[in-house]
């Protein structure tokens, strides 16, 4: 099997649907907000009733603009809302506003790690603005369908790629970066399991070598980025499977079923509805100038790609450390805010990724309950680095006894507990002195070559010192001593 | 018997109540049920209100239209009351809100009567389509009153209220102003809100009033517009008062030759029409013909675009979420059919199956595309028109009402728009106004149009011409 699929090329687009996190749905004053009781945040706009009329929510283009800036899309300054027709219960309208000919992003990229572990650019077609349908729900009642209204009218961004994607993790990968990037521009909330973001994957298969394109399958229903990358993985060897028993694929929509994790046919395209797009008369066309989106791109926050840059190119971080401080928006700005505080960025991030890091997972919280202020942190990175408590000190008796003294700033807690380091050159000199004289046999051998015992003989210093001596003035001072003994 | 609001309000300096006045209201209502203007009468409500205007009075701080009793069409929303816009399909349906241009005349203290007949959907220029039987015209009860405002119209006409409100997308309020000699008015595009109005065609819907007085015309018109943050296709431009102010300046008016030479005007129209030119001219004023040879393009460019909107306009009504449904449709499939094939008329069907017919994929570009390109063309040429002239007249309608049952040939029927669907291509203002009969006493109207958001002119110049002719 395993050289069989090395021989097809596997190329996948997505469409990515996020639910704007806006007070209030796209063309009305309802409110928009999660798991309010069935048929709440309704009025006559959200039900359709006869007379009434769409009214732009303005914070939607502001937040697709904020999207488009963040993939290097172009921002159309012109452009007009449309709608696509079609019957459905939970569509009162009986058509969904949208964006057909005049999306507000067309192009650009996102950077995403391809399955050697190399960035690479995934295109986007277009990003454009539309309302949220209501929910049909199958399985409360019986014998009818139920229908859920308070989602009708709620603001999306259709984000569709390029058919640039070739295999599952980078599919995976590029849903975990639009989640990311969503997350950050606080444009969704990106729970893929509420539906606030969702996936559809369009697949196919081609003998490697072939220009043209396979016949694509559209899979729909996956409700975690597990399951996108599940469904295509799936429907990947379902397609070769098709083929090399000499069959064709043919074009349809597949659900995925999470359970038996297979993909089950919806309906064929020849099925495919004309959905009579025309542009949308109720709605003014929409104008966006460039001091307007030079506004908002002003008031972007820094964007995860951007942060990633800096931490591996200016400040010298490791790959595995930048990937997980931006991986999470607020981790990344509490990391933001201890670097306003300290310029010991290293440090500062080995506590955050170390011990901050394992108190949330312990407690189970999120950062933007962690009850430490970025400055408190940086305080103890700056006592660190002064050389007043040594890192293993500052982690295992400091850090725990912060949440005890929330008065008392890091250097009196550090007194408290009686760890500040002993940076004192006399007594330093005191340490090494009593060092050298109690273990005269272990001094013979370093003198007669065994460099090595200097570990030794610091770690005795250290006991001797109660761990209190400053490692890194009495390191040099015991060697040179040493030194000159030899 | 009130025939404008000036008797209404002469009627309460002289002690007579706003009860009274609505008793004599609903009375002649009743007298006059065989026109089939209303399809409900609000008796309880209307009495509670005049009630409560009575008060306002007493205590002196009633609204500008206190004592103004009117009528609504079918398809304007009036909160706690049934809407149907003459159709099956929303049987039993009772609106949650008020629409806001109505709204806006409650706030000045005007009481709702009862709701008007109308086409189906406002669909029709006869008010033949009504789910709900024809309108019949009071001045002659074999004729039609026009539509698809007929009961509007034949209300005012009949004196059944004092205004009544209509909506006009193809001269749904001027070609029935014109059959019952009552003022109509269409407002620029934008100029009063739509929220609250059923939709047919959106880009060309408005609202308007018909009234026995060219002052009542202007008084009710002036309330109802000005931006509704309801209605984003609502402008935000001043209002102004449109009091009338007749002036003696000399204007420069244009009407289009092909419409004065159209084949098959009733004579007495066209007479009429070469004596108000003749005058205008003989009082200095500049008239000339200006040709626009777009005449035979409007009509179908009109109902390519206007069936288009409607057929997604008319897609929520799918007896799922409220009005009529099919008893025994099985399926969510058989009971948006049923319910649509037995809840829409004729008219409206067809309307539906032409405008997903143009906005379909394989014919888009032949239709709906080249219909948006049209429109385009005109409303250039329409603003070239205005860049050298203060109005153009033409007549109202070719005609003057027909007999029911006359014209069963829909082409037929969508030729009575010919000279009206102009100002709704191109959203222009245009009023009619009575201003002749035929040798059997019919009326007829003349149809005035100025430059987008200039009914202050449109209505100062209809005073001067109101006074030059005499035409009350």
């Amino acid at each position: 099997m395993e050289n069989t699929r090395e021989k097809y090329e596997v190329v996948i687009g997505l469409e990515v649907h996020a639910q704007m996190l806006t007070k209030t749905k796209a063309y009305s004053n309802d409110v928009n907000e999660f798991g309010a009781h069935p048929n709440t945040n309704v009025s006559v706009v959200s039900l359709g009733h006869p007379g009434t009329l769409p009214v732009m929510n303005k914070k939607t283009i502001e937040n697709a603009i904020k999207l488009g800036l963040a993939c290097h899309s172009n921002i159309a300054s012109n452009q007009y809302f449309a709608r696509k027709n079609y019957f459905y219960p939970d569509l009162p309208k009986g058509y969904q506003i949208t964006q057909d000919k005049t999306p507000i992003c067309t192009g650009g990229h996102l950077v995403v790690k391809d399955d050697l572990g190399n960035y690479k650019n995934v295109g986007i077609t277009r990003i454009h603005m539309e309302e949220d349908a209501g929910k049909s729900i199958h399985d409360v009642d019986v014998y009818d369908t139920l229908v859920d209204l308070n989602r009708a009218g709620v603001p999306l961004l259709e984000i569709v790629s390029e058919p640039d994607i070739r295999s599952s993790q980078e599919a995976y990968n590029y849903v975990a970066e639009v989640r990311k990037l969503v997350r950050y521009l606080d444009i969704c909330d990106g729970n893929m399991e509420e539906g606030s973001l969702r996936c559809d994957a369009n697949i196919s298969v081609r003998l490697v070598g072939t220009i043209e394109f396979g016949t694509k399958v559209e899979v729909k229903n996956m409700n975690s980025i597990r399951n996108v990358q599940r469904a295509i993985e799936f429907e990947i060897t379902r397609q070769i499977e098709v083929v090399e028993n000499g069959g064709e694929v043919s074009q349809e929509t597949r659900g995925f079923d999470a359970l038996k994790g297979i993909t089950i046919s919806m309906r064929s395209k020849e099925a495919a509805n004309d959905y009579r797009y025309f542009p949308e008369p109720d709605l003014q066309p929409l104008f966006v100038d460039q001091p307007q989106i030079d506004a908002i791109k002003n008031d972007m926050p820094a964007l995860p790609r951007e942060l990633y840059l800096k931490y591996t190119e200016e400040f010298g971080l490791s790959e595995y450390d930048a990937t997980n401080l931006v991986d999470n928006k607020y981790i990344a700005l509490y990391f933001e805010d201890v670097l306003l505080h300290t310029k010991q960025i290293k440090t500062a991030a080995n506590l955050l990724m170390g011990e901050v890091k394992s108190y949330l997972n312990q407690q189970a919280v999120e950062i933007t309950e962690f009850p430490l202020k970025p400055n408190v942190i940086a305080e103890l990175v700056n006592l660190i680095e002064a050389g007043k408590v040594s890192y293993s000190i500052a982690s295992s008796k400091v850090f725990p006894a912060l949440f005890e003294f929330t008065d008392k700033s890091v250097l009196e807690v550090a007194t408290i507990l009686n760890v500040i380091q002993d940076s004192d050159e006399d007594s330093i000199a005191n340490y090494v002195k009593q060092v050298i004289e109690s273990n005269t046999t272990e001094v013979q051998r370093y003198v007669a070559g065994e460099k090595q015992l200097v570990g030794f003989l610091m770690g005795q210093l250290m006991k001797v010192s109660q761990g209190k001596a400053d490692p890194k003035q009495a390191n040099p001072m015991l060697r040179k001593i040493l030194d000159e003994l030899s | 018997m009130y025939k404008n609001f000036a008797e209404v309000k002469s009627a309460l300096t002289s002690g007579v109540s706003v009860l009274e006045i609505t008793e004599s209201y609903l009375k002649r209502i009743e007298e006059y049920k065989n026109l089939n203007a209303f399809l409900e009468v609000f008796t309880d409500s209307v009495r509670e209100n005049a009630l409560r205007v009575d008060e306002k009075i007493k205590a002196g701080n009633a609204g500008r239209l206190a004592g103004m009793v009117i009528g609504v069409k079918d398809n304007i929303c009036y909160k706690g009351h049934k809407v149907s816009a003459s159709s099956k399909i929303l049987e039993g349906f009772e609106s949650l809100y008020t629409a806001t241009a109505l709204e806006r005349l409650l706030n000045e203290d005007a009481i709702v009567i009862g709701r008007l007949n109308c086409d189906e959907f406002a669909m029709g220029s006869s008010n033949e389509n009504s789910a709900f039987g024809p309108v019949r015209n009071p001045l002659n009860t074999n004729t039609v009153p026009g539509g698809s405002s007929g009961g509007s119209a034949a209300a005012v006409a009949a004196n059944l209220c004092t205004i009544s409100l209509g909506s006009d997308t193809g001269g749904s309020i001027r070609q029935p102003a014109s059959f019952t000699g009552t003022y109509g008015i269409k407002p620029t595009y934008g100029r009063i809100s739509r929220y609250g109005l059923i939709a047919y065609a959106s880009s060309f819907d408005q609202i308007g009033a018909f009234t026995n007085t060219l002052e009542d015309n202007a008084l009710v018109t002036e309330i109802m517009s000005g931006k509704d943050p309801m209605d984003s296709t609502s402008t935000s431009r001043e209002v102004g008062s449109f009091a009338l102010t007749p002036t003696d300046e000399k204007k420069r008016i244009a009407y289009i030759q092909e419409a004065y030479e159209m084949e098959g005007m009733q004579p007495e129209v066209k007479e009429r029409m070469d004596e108000v030119i003749a005058t205008l001219k003989a009082d200095g004023h500049i008239v000339e013909p200006v040709s626009f040879p777009y005449l035979d393009y409007m009509v179908p460019t009109y109902y390519v675009l206007s069936t288009a909107e409607a057929s997604s306009n008319l897609s929520r009504f799918d007896g799922v979420h409220y009005g009529y449904r099919a008893k025994n449709a099985v399926g969510v499939e058989a009971t948006y059919k049923k319910s649509r094939s037995e809840g829409f008329g004729p008219e409206v069907q067809r309307r539906i199956m032409a405008g997903t017919f143009v906005l379909s994929n394989e014919f888009y570009e032949a239709y709906y595309s080249k219909g948006q390109k049209v429109r385009r063309v005109l409303q250039t040429k329409t603003k070239a028109i205005f860049a050298d002239f203060d109005f153009v007249l033409t007549p109202t309608t070719p005609a003057t009402a027909f007999e029911l049952n006359a014209v069963n040939d829909p082409i037929q029927m969508y030729l009575q728009d010919i000279f009206t669907v102009h100002a709704n291509l191109t959203g222009n203002p245009a009023i009619s106004l009575p201003y002749g009969k035929s040798n059997d006493g019919m009326p007829f109207g003349l149809q005035l149009m100025s430059a987008p958001f200039t009914e202050k002119a449109l209505y100062d110049f209809s005073a001067y011409l109101e006074t030059k002719f005499q035409l009350n």
